[in-house]
């Protein structure tokens, strides 16, 4: 009985359906990755979440589709006690493995790298000194996590301080998030956005949203009992519409920003250690 | 007794006694949610309204709270009595009329926002008798927010040299220093609502935030709309 | 290699039952160890009165006592047990003994034994316990993740919870696989009669079930509100219960460093004659990466415990920024431990997965030398990888592209091990019994884990991951699919050999299928929910993801269900059936299944002289080309 080639066999599966799959997945999937098109960094790692996913199909077909294959090809006949062939390893393979899996991780983390820093950080929080800073005009908004709300700050606007994220499209926004008490973290979920709240702490993480829409604000470092109840909705709203808003929220709480501390990145309120 | 009917026996035995563990465990979870307690409702021509009379003190006292008679605690008044319950439910689509009397002494904001009230019917919260706006952050004890309905409203606190404090709580307004807070808010659709004080008073903790704070039956709890 | 013979005993006279309740045992530990918890609370007292700690009088708690009452409590069991009776001994110049060894009967699994038999049975069933008290926890979260907004517990109860089912998980899990099987079967598979330090053995366990205990105990205590990572500041603000959380993991942490040296030293020095380092059964190679791992990670955790249990009784300020500490510094140090943590979890399931191939493929371990860089690569690498869980914490941005290239690397010797497995998968003759199943369906859980590691690991897409269900479905995919698939495997594996006697088929195989795919079902969603935006540990989330919750919760009880048939075939076939199994039913050439069961108290009359590795499976191929024969390593 002759042996079907099975390297043959398994390698022409294998190619058939990553030329399939692969292409459905990007085209299907793509759109409909996470966070979204609300901002010019989410749009970027929509491509960039396609762009891993691409890279993943051929592997994860690889792994499924040969156990799937060995499963039912290289089996023990029923109440047989055949051995297999005594093959302890096969240098071209694990070289070339080595080789291929070396160059695919290598790839990643280079692309990685390039879309992070064009992004601008890519919606994360970048810590005080980013690396790569947008040139322009950039809006400052300025994160207050405390527990168990975020308070927003616009110190270009007299340093009011409001309880939702209002912000104009097309304009590219500089946050900077920071803690009152313990580590919370910013996440505006369709802008692509999640920068961890420390005290003391300044975090800064670029944003320019593209959409008008609404976005969610979730906490997403647990912060204490009400860490789940930590979220709000934020809008992108257009220029004019920003602008009648901030000077609006100027005259409401002008009573709060006569007695609130000067603007600062960081802020040590007290009780600083323990209360009482 | 057989070999078989032992270990049946003793099987049985011990899956009972799990069960009984595990049953014992899982509703002592499952209870661990405070009682809640409705606001007074009223119905008038112009819809619905509710009351609801809570008290802020400063120490819980071991007659309120036997755990933790030294903590800073919210009660409510329920048919004619002080109760410890932080959960209020209170109709939907409704007006909300809130009193609030603060036994407690100043502790201070750690975010001086917090000091302007926001979220009231008229934007202003009355403070012994005067409609205010926003109060002196340092004068803070306490404050009712609801964030999720956007009310923030600060409680000042009674001054160090009052003649007659409340030691511990439950507090009667017609014996001890206090000041009397109130305001209205409007509820909108049905939901469970989280409100919570932004006063660092939870004392002993670190940045002031824990222990009553972040305790349900203190100085945090649910608002049921209904 | 010889087998042995029984070795004959006396027969130990038959003492009055109070008699043998006096003496160093597990009830005299539990009273010494309660007595051990007054006293430390006595002096806690003391130190925290009125006037020294005063913000310890506010706050009504005083975390001296608890800690001190934890740890005179963990002596008192230590010493009823018996551990402070050899070093006393030595003290006084008497000479060494082993003799805590002999004693016959289920006693011995209910005390202080030094046969590393014993203690491996006696993880099997500890770990097993407090793994049941973390899956209830499990249960409970799902059943509250019902509804978007809470509904049976609190939130401060639904943080314990999260927290105890995280925490007692990790801890257990650490030493799910070193525990049980590495202390049983290691000593036998490389020839030697005991472990290197058979006391320190004895003292792993004791410590891990007094950590265990005081885990579950939090929940007098008001439970903790951080999670498993127990970060700071939120660490200092909790309340009483967080104390059990530091007791519990400087414990655990004090048990994984010691069975890891433990490990070492008997796989370093007690191979018997002809074992070479190239002969050494993948599984052995694996505990030892692990034990490496274990030695030079869990000081660091004991070290950060400890800083935070001085954060919160005597007031310094290692992690609170108002004080001149920093929050990163905790996240460091805690993710330094952490990762490396994460690879201990993952190896043994590995050895597992390698060492059970051979025998049901019919075929040599493909790829040995392949196998082992690919672990002692991970081992390595994995010191370098930590920040990738501070990638939005703010951390210097510059350092980002490093850990991003390091945390993508280590993805290379991790594929090393699916390519061995792959090829000992090739032209196989497989028979797939329940240990079988379980090693494949390792392989698609870890395939879909580690997949999903390589996206968190890219920054950008980090950046909406991170925090999210999403690393929930990651961690759960490598730690559940992964090392909890491949310690069931174990289990069916191994049982007939420490026991002799044989697991109900169909119910394992009912079990396998039923978990296989509630699993899946269970964390597959997951994935979509991290993405859709809803953060971990969290008991309120966006209405419109109830529906994915439901389905998830629902397939968690199924899940929850498969394990209570796997409680029920053990019940079944170990207690009641008993139907005796075959000397070798699964005709592994390893060493431990040529041994009579049950294994000798010393295992061999004779140590066993080792002229090759345990795959000497497989028909020799004829050298065509490229293939090898089947002598020569690869």
């Amino acid at each position: 009985m002759s042996e079907p080639n099975h390297g043959r066999r398994f390698a022409l599966i294998w190619l058939v359906a990553t030329l399939i799959a692969t292409p459905l997945v990007v085209v299907l999937l793509g759109p409909i990755l996470p966070p979204g098109n609300g901002s010019e960094q989410a749009s970027g790692k929509v491509t960039d979440n396609t762009v891993l996913l691409a890279m993943a199909m051929p592997v994860l077909l690889l792994v499924v589709i040969y156990l799937i294959y060995a499963v039912i090809f290289f089996r023990q006949p029923k109440g047989g006690v055949l051995e297999g062939p005594a093959v302890r390893g096969d240098s071209r393979i694990q070289t070339t493995w080595i080789i291929v899996t070396s160059l695919l991780v290598l790839t990643l983390a280079v692309y990685g790298t390039v879309r992070l820093e064009a992004g601008y950080g890519a919606g994360s929080g970048s810590g005080p000194s980013p690396v790569t800073v947008p040139s322009g005009p950039k809006l400052p908004v300025q994160v207050i996590a405390q527990q168990w709300k975020f308070t927003f700050r616009y110190p270009t606007y007299g340093g009011v301080e409001t309880p939702h994220l209002v912000l104009p499209v097309n304009q590219m926004v500089e946050l900077h998030v920071t803690s009152l008490d313990v580590i919370h973290s910013f996440w505006a979920i369709q802008l692509g956005v999640k920068a961890d709240a420390n005290p003391d702490v300044d975090n800064i993480a670029f944003v320019k949203p593209t959409k008008l829409e609404s976005f969610e604000v979730r906490c997403a470092e647990l912060c204490g009992i009400w860490h789940g109840a930590m979220f709000d909705y934020g809008h992108v709203v257009s220029a004019s519409a920003f602008n009648n808003w901030i000077h609006q929220q100027e005259v409401t709480f002008a009573p709060a920003t006569k007695v609130l501390p000067p603007y600062s990145t960081t802020y040590l309120p007290e009780p600083t250690r323990r209360g009482g | 007794m057989s070999l078989f009917v032992k270990k049946l026996l003793g099987v049985g035995a011990a899956v009972a006694a799990l069960g009984l563990l595990i049953g014992f465990y899982v509703s002592s979870w499952a209870s661990s949610f405070p009682k809640s307690v409705a606001a007074t409702t009223t119905t008038t021509s112009t819809g619905a309204s509710s009351e609801l009379t809570l008290e802020t003190v400063g120490t819980s006292g071991p007659k309120v709270s036997p755990v933790h008679p030294d903590w800073v605690s919210y009660l409510v008044k329920s048919q004619g009595r002080w109760v410890h319950s932080t959960i209020y439910t209170v109709p939907a689509n409704s007006v909300v009329h809130v009193t609030i009397y603060q036994f407690d002494s100043p502790t201070g904001l750690r975010n001086p926002f917090m000091a302007q009230v926001q979220g009231t019917i008229d934007g202003t919260a009355n403070i012994d008798g005067k409609a205010v706006s926003a109060i002196d952050p340092e004068e803070a004890s306490h404050t009712f927010a609801v964030p999720e309905l956007g009310v923030f409203v600060p409680l000042p606190g009674v001054s160090e040299e009052a003649k007659h404090p409340c030691e511990a709580g439950p507090c009667e307004p017609s014996t001890s220093d206090h000041r009397t807070i109130t305001f209205s808010f409007r509820t909108g659709k049905k939901g469970r609502y989280h409100w919570q004080c932004f006063v660092p008073c939870g004392a002993g903790f670190i940045a002031g935030n824990g222990g009553a704070m972040q305790t349900l039956g203190y100085m945090d709890g649910y608002l049921d709309v209904v | 290699m010889t087998t042995t013979t029984e070795s004959s005993t006396p027969q130990p006279t038959q003492r009055p039952v109070w008699r043998r309740l006096l003496g160093f045992n597990l009830l005299t530990a539990v009273l010494l160890g309660v007595g051990g918890y007054y006293l430390g609370w006595f002096i806690g007292r003391q130190i925290g009165f009125e006037g020294s700690f005063h913000y310890q009088t506010k706050s009504d708690e005083n975390d001296v006592a608890l800690l001190l009452a934890y740890f005179f409590g963990v002596i008192g069991f230590l010493i009823g047990l018996g551990f402070a009776n050899y070093p006393l001994s030595r003290m006084l110049g008497r000479p060494a003994s082993l003799r805590e060894k002999e004693g016959e009967g289920i006693g011995r699994y209910f005390g202080l034994c030094t046969d590393h038999k014993v203690v491996g049975i006696q993880y099997l069933v500890g770990i097993g316990v407090f793994i049941f008290v973390g899956a209830v926890n499990a249960m409970l979260i799902r059943a509250e993740l019902l509804h978007p907004t809470p509904k049976f517990v609190g939130p401060e109860q639904y943080l314990s919870l999260v927290g105890m089912h995280g925490t007692m998980m990790m801890g257990m899990m650490t030493s799910g696989i070193m525990g049980p099987f590495a202390n049983y079967f290691v000593p036998i598979m490389i020839g030697a009669r005991r472990m290197a330090f058979p006391r320190i053995e004895a003292l792993t366990f004791w410590l891990l079930m007094a950590a265990g205990f005081i885990l579950t105990s939090t929940i007098f205590f008001g439970g903790f509100p951080t999670g498993w990572t127990g970060y700071e500041p939120l660490n200092d603000q909790a309340a009483l219960g967080m104390d059990s959380y530091i007791c519990f993991f400087a414990l655990v942490g004090i048990s994984m460093a010691l069975l890891g040296l433990n490990m070492i030293a008997t796989i370093m020095t007690m191979r018997a004659p002809g074992l070479t380092w190239s002969r050494l059964p993948i599984f052995v190679w694996s505990v030892f990466a692990t034990a490496i791992l274990m030695v030079l990670a869990a000081p660091m955790l004991i070290a950060t415990l400890l800083m935070a249990a001085l954060d919160r009784t005597i007031d310094t300020s290692f992690f609170v920024a108002g004080g001149g500490g920093s929050s990163y510094l905790f996240e460091n140090l805690f993710w330094f431990f952490g990762h490396p943590e994460v690879y201990v979890l993952a190896l043994p399931g590995f050895g597992i997965v390698l060492e059970l191939l051979p025998v049901f493929t019919r075929k040599p371990l493909w790829g040995y030398r392949l196998a082992v860089s690919g672990m002692l690569g991970v081992t390595l690498l994995s010191f370098f990888v930590w920040q990738h869980h501070l990638f939005v914490s703010g951390i210097n941005a510059d350092l980002r592209p490093f850990y991003m290239l390091s945390t993508e690397i280590i993805s290379i010797p991790t594929g090393f091990i699916f390519l061995c497995v792959m090829g000992t998968l090739w032209k196989a003759r497989s028979t797939f019994t329940v240990p079988m199943l379980f090693c494949l369906g390792w392989a698609f859980n870890f395939l879909i884990g580690g997949l999903s590691g390589v996206f968190l690991s890219d920054t950008p897409s980090d950046t909406d991951t991170h925090g999210s269900f999403f690393v929930m479905a990651h961690f759960h995919y490598t730690i559940v699919g992964g090392l909890v698939f491949t310690f069931f495997g174990a289990i069916y594996y191994w049982v007939p050999k420490m026991t002799g006697l044989r697991f109900n088929e169909r119910l394992a195989k009912a079990h396998f299928w039923l978990m296989f795919v509630a699993f899946n079902s269970t964390f597959m969603p997951l994935f979509v929910l991290g993405m859709k935006g809803m953060p971990r540990r969290v008991s309120s989330y966006a209405p419109n993801l109830q529906g994915l919750n439901v389905w998830v919760s629902i397939s968690a009880f199924v899940l929850g269900f498969s394990m209570l048939i796997f409680l029920a075939n053990v019940v079944y076939s170990l207690i009641f059936v008993r139907l005796r199994a075959e000397a070798n039913p699964w005709r592994s050439k390893s060493t431990e299944w040529q041994l009579p069961t049950p294994v000798p108290v010393n295992n061999f009359e004779q140590i066993p002289v080792f002229d090759s590795d345990p795959y000497d499976y497989g028909t020799p191929v004829a050298p065509i080309g490229r293939a090898q024969p089947a002598s020569a390593g690869a």
